[in-house]
């Protein structure tokens, strides 16, 4: 249990993917099974403990701690899990705390009436590192900025094998996951992947350059809307259905509205989006019904969800991911044909002649919840991960609008010393005619290491007020921010989103008199 | 010597009109707390005075305790040492320094230091008038510190006691386990520098003999603020090793090695020419991740100076004090913590304290 608390204690800090991985290889490294099996497992968020909630650890310090001193404690931590295990009363316990192994089995069994006994219990022979770790492990939210992606990655170099070969058999197994290292490290055979229901692992694409264009034959290539929703696979057979995020992550009991009817013996990949009377909703709707366990009527009568098809996978047992893309897409508009389903459509394909022709049709291509084109080689194999060549994605160009910069944070990491997280504003002007700046979003990406130094030295210059690590600065900077697309939003102070918004150029040429107005932003709403 | 801005401070205890803040009932009649910090009227000194004073009684080193200006100084030698190198000229007029444990007679007043086991020279105060004994802790801690004397707990009838980390949530870890994690993080990053925040006077100290005690050798590397006092601890007879000053193009040949610098710089632009820091802190305020996280550091070190809850609380056992005032800190829990033992406790709120933990 040591080396697992003392893992997420360091992942919860480090800031950077490359020591997040580092971190996770030594654990893996260093860690017997099946103690390392399990820790790969609660990364991963395959473990749960249905019966711990937040009320029983509540609970069980109410026990043990004074309710002034608790109320005084929680109220200056902020957060129940790390209040709880700082101000647990130690018992001087055992020399040698239990093994994380032996806990998540003990815990993971245990009946509602003896589980806050045996919690109290652990809690009592670990210290103060390892009783954070079990109260988030067994209330479901370990926090540490670890996806299941990430850990499976560290895996992968371990092993050194693709994340794609771990993928294709993860959803084939189950924690502690003793043949998967046996595997990674050479002792055992890889295991078998899962046929039937299981998750695929995705093929995904590389942005195209526009610059690669005249290497590429447009003769060999297929084109088709990218969708501005959520990849996600949905497999059937005998009855049953599993709908898959692009992670892996089983989103079945989300989307009922989808799954049913769908009694077919197939695995098909695409774009999941609301769509209603047949037109596609933008993504701020789709948000609505993402991150939810289950979906209540309202939800499902508002927001009703549908799928776009891309790909059919495999049809009646057999695999067919090794065939050409040109030979799955007709058998997938053959298939699509028979079923008729009506949570399911066909996603067309865009026909153009040359790059010139394409590249027309997608700057006049707005709205309906398109994020731009994907363009497929016909002679692509369905192969996991995101391979450079076989399958691009071509982005809208994205759209811009110069704001003035109004306040600036540190970074992390690397980036501590740099104020490196901007919030900028546009003109709001009100009944009288006095125009304010309001923010309208925040963006820490997009610059170059250049612009950042010059962004930092402007900043630490203009400075006109401090609250910790922000600095309000003088209303002087314009900056061109991009952005995929902006809807309404009752959660900010100007009523509007940005997706995606980026510090795309420095303005130095422009007075922030002349930035644009929040109205100008609102013009720029996608059209529903 | 008049004080710094020329004029004497004259004690300002507030008006006879007003009814006397709580906390006045359990001070003795000779202990006053005025504008400028406690005042000792049967011997006319202040206690780790807020401002510049005729007469200061100081318990450490640190500026929030020691300022300059001062009239007259009462404090130990190694703490009249830290002054003279951190203020000069301005130390004070006249410096007196008294040994640890030797009594001194003011007017009528028996003073006497007392190790608090804080940082070099630290003291408590233990005064003696009309057949009272009131203890003033300054800042202290009870864990081993290879840098200075440990505590010693002396019985009392008023103890006076800071409270920089008086919640129950506080509970410091040995501090080998600051010191694994630290040397954990260089073997498994080996080509990032470790840059580690500390405060100058103690911290630095403390960490660097930690550190040579678990058997790091390397060369230590300290920025330039750190230097004197590094210089001072060793000429008191800490065993520090081998310490080098990282200057300029330095700093980028410091792949895999520590660095030890004021928390400020670590946010500042000095930091940037290390290869890839890995940036960390030593302060008992790391306990809390939270806190932690918004500091932007990545390997925080739960190293603290001062006393946690359970030393809080076990202190204020061993002393035996019938009434305890806390001040400095987070007063309301242990206030409440000794009122439920029985004790009459309250709040002291003296102003113009800072503490970096
Ligand atoms: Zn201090
Ligand atoms: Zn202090």
């Amino acid at each position: 249990m040591k080396a697992f608390s003392a893992l997420l204690d360091a992942l919860v800090f480090a800031p950077q993917r490359s020591a997040k991985l580092r971190l996770m290889q030594r654990y893996f490294r260093e860690t017997p099974d099946p103690d390392r099996g399990y820790a790969l497992a609660a990364l991963t968020g395959s473990l749960s403990f249905p019966h711990a909630k937040p009320a029983l650890i509540r609970a069980l310090v109410a026990e043990r701690v004074d309710p002034a001193l608790f109320a005084l404690s929680y109220d200056y931590v902020g957060d129940l899990a790390e209040t709880a295990a700082l101000i647990w009363p130690a018992r001087g316990g055992p020399a040698e705390p239990p093994r994380l192994a032996a806990m998540v089995e003990t815990l993971g069994s245990a009946e509602k009436g003896t589980l806050p006994g045996l919690v109290a219990e652990t809690l009592d022979q670990l210290d103060e590192s390892g009783r954070l770790a079990l109260l988030k492990l067994i209330t479901g939210g370990l926090r540490v900025g670890v996806s299941a992606r990430l850990a499976k990655t560290a895996l992968a170099e371990l092993g050194d094998v693709e994340v794609a070969a771990i993928e294709e058999v993860w959803h084939g197994l189950d924690p502690p996951y003793t043949r998967l290292f046996a595997w990674l490290e050479g002792r055992g055979a890889r295991p078998a992947e899962p046929g039937g229901l299981g998750f695929r692992p995705m093929m995904l694409a590389t942005p195209l350059e526009e610059r690669d264009l005249p290497t590429l034959d447009p003769a060999d290539h297929a084109a088709e809307w990218k969708w501005d929703g959520i990849r996600v696979q949905l497999a059937s057979r005998g009855g049953e259905a599993r709908l898959w995020s692009r992670t892996g992550d089983d989103i079945t009991l989300a989307f009922p509205d989808v799954i049913a009817g769908a009694a077919f013996d197939a695995v098909i990949d695409g774009e999941l989006l609301v769509v209603r009377g047949g037109v596609v909703a933008p993504f701020s709707h789709l948000q609505q019904r993402l991150n939810r366990k289950t979906v209540g009527t309202k939800l499902l009568e508002g927001y009703p969800a549908a799928i776009m098809v891309y790909d059919l996978l495999a049809w009646d047992g057999e695999d067919i991911r090794a065939l050409p893309f040109a030979e799955r897409r007709r058998r997938l508009e053959l298939w699509m044909e028979r079923m008729a389903l009506p949570r399911l459509a066909l996603s067309p394909l865009v026909r153009f002649t040359s790059w010139s022709d394409l590249a027309g049709i997608r700057a006049a291509a707005r709205g309906d919840g398109i994020e731009g084109l994907m363009v497929k080689r016909w002679d692509s194999t369905y192969r996991a991960g995101r391979l450079k060549g076989p399958w691009f994605k071509w982005k809208r160009e994205p759209l811009t609008v110069d704001c003035v910069l109004m306040y600036a944070q540190r970074g992390h990491g690397k980036r501590s010393s740099f104020y490196s997280d901007y919030t900028f504003g546009c003109w709001l002007e009100d009944a009288g005619g006095t125009r304010t700046l309001v923010p309208v979003g925040k963006a820490y990406f997009g610059f170059t290491d250049a612009e950042l130094a010059e962004l930092d030295r402007w900043v630490r210059a203009h400075t006109v007020d401090r609250f910790g690590p922000v600095r309000a600065v003088r209303p002087e900077l314009v900056l061109e921010i991009a952005f995929d697309s902006v809807h309404l939003s009752s959660r900010h102070k100007s009523g509007l989103a940005m997706r995606f918004p980026r510090v795309s150029r420095i303005r130095r040429d422009k007075p922030a008199a002349e930035a644009d107005s929040v109205d100008a932003l609102r013009a720029l709403i996608a059209p529903i | 010597m008049e004080a710094e801005n020329g004029q004497r401070d004259d004690p300002v205890t507030g008006s006879d009109d007003r009814p006397p803040a709580p906390h006045t009932r359990l001070l003795p009649n000779w202990l006053k707390l005025t504008a400028q910090g406690l005042w000792c009227e049967a011997g006319d000194f202040f206690i780790d005075p807020g401002r510049a004073v005729a007469r200061a009684v100081i318990t450490h080193g640190h500026a929030d305790h020691a300022r300059p200006g001062h009239g007259h100084v009462l404090a130990t030698p190694e703490t009249a040492a830290i002054m003279r190198i951190r203020y000069g000229d301005r130390a004070g007029g006249t410096i007196d320094p008294l040994p640890l444990g030797e009594p001194r007679r003011i007017d009528g007043v028996t003073v006497r230091f007392v190790p608090a086991g804080h940082i070099l020279g630290s003291a408590q105060v233990v005064l003696e008038h009309a057949g009272t004994r009131v203890v003033v802790s300054g800042d202290f801690k009870r864990q081993a510190d290879p840098t200075c004397q440990p505590f010693e707990p002396v019985a009392c009838d008023l103890f006076i006691t800071e409270a920089t980390f008086g919640l129950p949530v506080f509970r410091h870890p040995p501090d080998a386990v600051a010191v694994d994690r630290l040397l954990t993080s260089l073997s498994t990053f080996p080509e990032r520098a470790h840059l580690v925040g500390v405060y100058a006077l103690g911290k630095a100290q403390r960490l660097i003999a930690l550190l040579r005690a678990a058997g790091y050798d390397r060369t230590i590397w300290l920025h330039g603020a750190l230097t004197r006092l590094c210089d001072l601890y060793r000429e008191q007879g800490v065993f520090l090793g081998e310490l080098a000053l990282c200057s300029g193009g330095r700093r980028k040949e410091l792949a895999g090695e520590i660095v030890l610098c004021p928390p400020a710089a670590l946010a500042d632009r000095w930091s940037r020419a290390f290869p890839d820091p890995v940036i960390a802190m030593a302060s008992g305020w790391m306990q809390v991740r939270q806190r932690a996280r918004q500091r932007g550091v990545e390997l925080p070190l739960v190293i603290s100076d001062h006393a946690d809850w359970d030393q809080l609380t076990g202190t204020i056992r061993e002393v035996t004090a019938p009434r305890v005032l806390v001040t400095h800190g987070q007063e309301d829990a242990l206030v409440h913590w000794a009122r439920s033992l029985g004790l009459e406790a309250d709040a002291l709120s003296l102003t113009g304290y800072d503490d970096g933990g």
